[in-house]
């Protein structure tokens, strides 16, 4: 097989899964009207499928921020911050994020897919090990592979697994790296920081944790499951992005450890690549403050959160274990995922579709992410609408 | 490490396999992986945290880029028993 008959292979496996005519991957949205609304073909369509968890997209002091820095300093930095410098803009926000986790150093990436990568591959290396949670996001798979050092999982959040996994490694603990997220992207879950955190401790590793998808929703002030746990300063390097709660691209780590300035030179995803442009830093930083006095807007998600998840429940669906802005629907075979992901649309709801294997434990998925903007008549429609087909999607159970 | 503990690194890669794909293929040591088998990536991280448990050594997943054949996959983990 040629490497141009791979792909063919991989569209045949893809063709496979989902039906000629239905486009559940990277979806055309022709228009999009406010934070909870946009066009689909001809539907006007409730957006229960993104991770716009405060609703701040439309925020008009993060698109005034925008502008502002597009009039100011251009469209671009056209390179790396290396070789081209560091703007003002990103300086100061590399400061702000210092600042909102009570850290001494802060970098900023151009993604939040690079903060993972340029993190990991800048701290672990050949002969060095990374211990990661099963269920961890590609990003935190990649740079693990781009480090070069040895990885090995334990079972998604089970720690009586981790420990096992610890103690087999003996004196390589002692450059291990131990890998978890704040929410999992797909169950919708929070990882044992309390239990993670005395394992560490106990065998004297290093931790990072990132809070892409916990930024801006867990804790008093959104700086996620640290702030939840009261475990901030347990965490070495925890890493996020600016693309969910914050509503840009980019990402962020922080730390205590002043080592965390030399990934500035090591790292090849810091280095080899254009820095964020000024307009999404301006928008950043306005976002981030927003959200560190955003808590009537955690208090209108999780009320959002909680009445759709029990809602679920009470219909029978199998949900993911704790309730939070990502409602994961379990469904026992890909066809009923996609039958009731088609359906959705049919009533105008927008989710996510997750077939086998991106999905974890072979699990078909409906993943749906709530957010602050959604209204109360939203959330009571997308009720309904999952218990009305619920009876057509799963009537074999 | 003997031999007889290589065979039952085979036998168990071979017996766990064959449960995994269900498609009535005869595993032998020279089956490959994806070609023959279509193992998804998750289920091949899954057996190897098994393998892990049932001889109690760490094996790392990047080493499976060298593995394409069961044959393979039993060198890796004989390989790593041995020096453990």
């Amino acid at each position: 097989m040629n490497l141009l008959e791979k792909l063919d292979a991989s569209a045949a496996a893809r063709k496979a899964l989902l039906p000629d005519g239905v486009g559940a991957f990277g979806i055309p949205i022709e228009e999009v009207y406010s934070a909870t609304e946009a066009r689909i073909g001809d539907r006007r369509v409730l957006l229960l499928g993104t991770n716009n968890y405060l609703g701040l997209t439309f925020a008009p002091e993060c698109i005034r921020a925008a502008h502002e820095a597009i009039d100011k300093e251009g469209t671009g930095t056209t390179g790396s911050r290396m070789a081209n410098g560091s703007y003002f803009g990103h300086r100061a926000l590399e400061r702000e994020f210092a600042d909102f986790y009570q850290c001494s150093y802060g970098i900023v990436f151009t993604t939040g897919y690079q903060a993972n990568l340029g993190t990991i591959s800048g701290l672990v290396g050949p002969g060095d090990t990374v211990l990661i949670d099963g269920d961890s996001h590609a990003s935190i798979y990649d740079g693990c592979i781009l480090s070069g050092a040895d990885i090995i999982r334990f079972k998604h959040n089970d720690m009586a697994d981790m420990e096992k996994r610890l103690r087999r490694l003996g004196s390589r603990v002692e450059t291990t790296l131990i890998i978890a997220e704040g929410i999992y992207s797909m169950l919708g879950d929070q990882a044992p920081l309390a239990e993670i955190v005395k394992l560490k401790n106990a065998y004297n590793c290093i931790l990072l944790l990132d809070e892409a998808h916990s930024l801006g929703v867990l804790g008093e002030t959104g700086q996620g499951l640290v702030e939840k746990t009261g475990l901030l300063k347990e965490v070495d390097f925890i890493t996020g992005t600016f693309s969910k709660s914050l509503c840009s691209i980019g990402g962020f780590c922080v730390s205590n450890h002043p080592q965390l300035e030399q990934l500035r030179y090591v790292s090849h995803p810091y280095i080899f690549t254009a820095s964020p442009s000024p307009a999404t830093i301006a928008s950043t930083r306005a976002a981030l403050e927003l959200l560190r006095k955003g808590n009537h807007l955690r208090k209108q998600l999780w009320n959002n959160c909680t009445q759709l998840y029990s809602c679920f429940k009470e219909t029978g669906y199998t949900l993911g274990p704790d309730p939070g802005p990502v409602i994961a629907v379990i469904l026992d075979t890909p066809q009923q995922a996609l039958l009731l992901w088609q359906k959705l649309l049919e009533h105008n709801i927008y989710v996510n579709l997750i077939l086998p294997p991106a999905a974890p434990e072979g699990k078909s998925l409906v993943r749906c992410s709530v957010n602050a903007a959604h209204t109360a008549e939203q959330m009571t429609y997308v009720g309904n609408t999952f218990s009305k087909l619920y009876s057509v999607v799963c009537s074999n159970r | 490490m003997t031999e007889s503990n290589y065979d039952e690194i085979m036998q168990l890669l071979c017996d766990r396999l064959s449960s995994l794909t269900n498609s009535g293929t005869q595993i032998t040591p020279e089956t490959n992986l994806i070609s023959q088998l279509s193992i998804d990536s998750i289920k091949l991280l899954n057996l190897i945290m098994e393998i892990e448990d049932t001889f109690d050594v760490s094996v790392p997943i990047n080493a499976l880029t060298d593995v394409q054949t069961v044959r393979e996959l039993a060198d890796l983990v004989h390989k790593i028993k041995s020096a453990s």
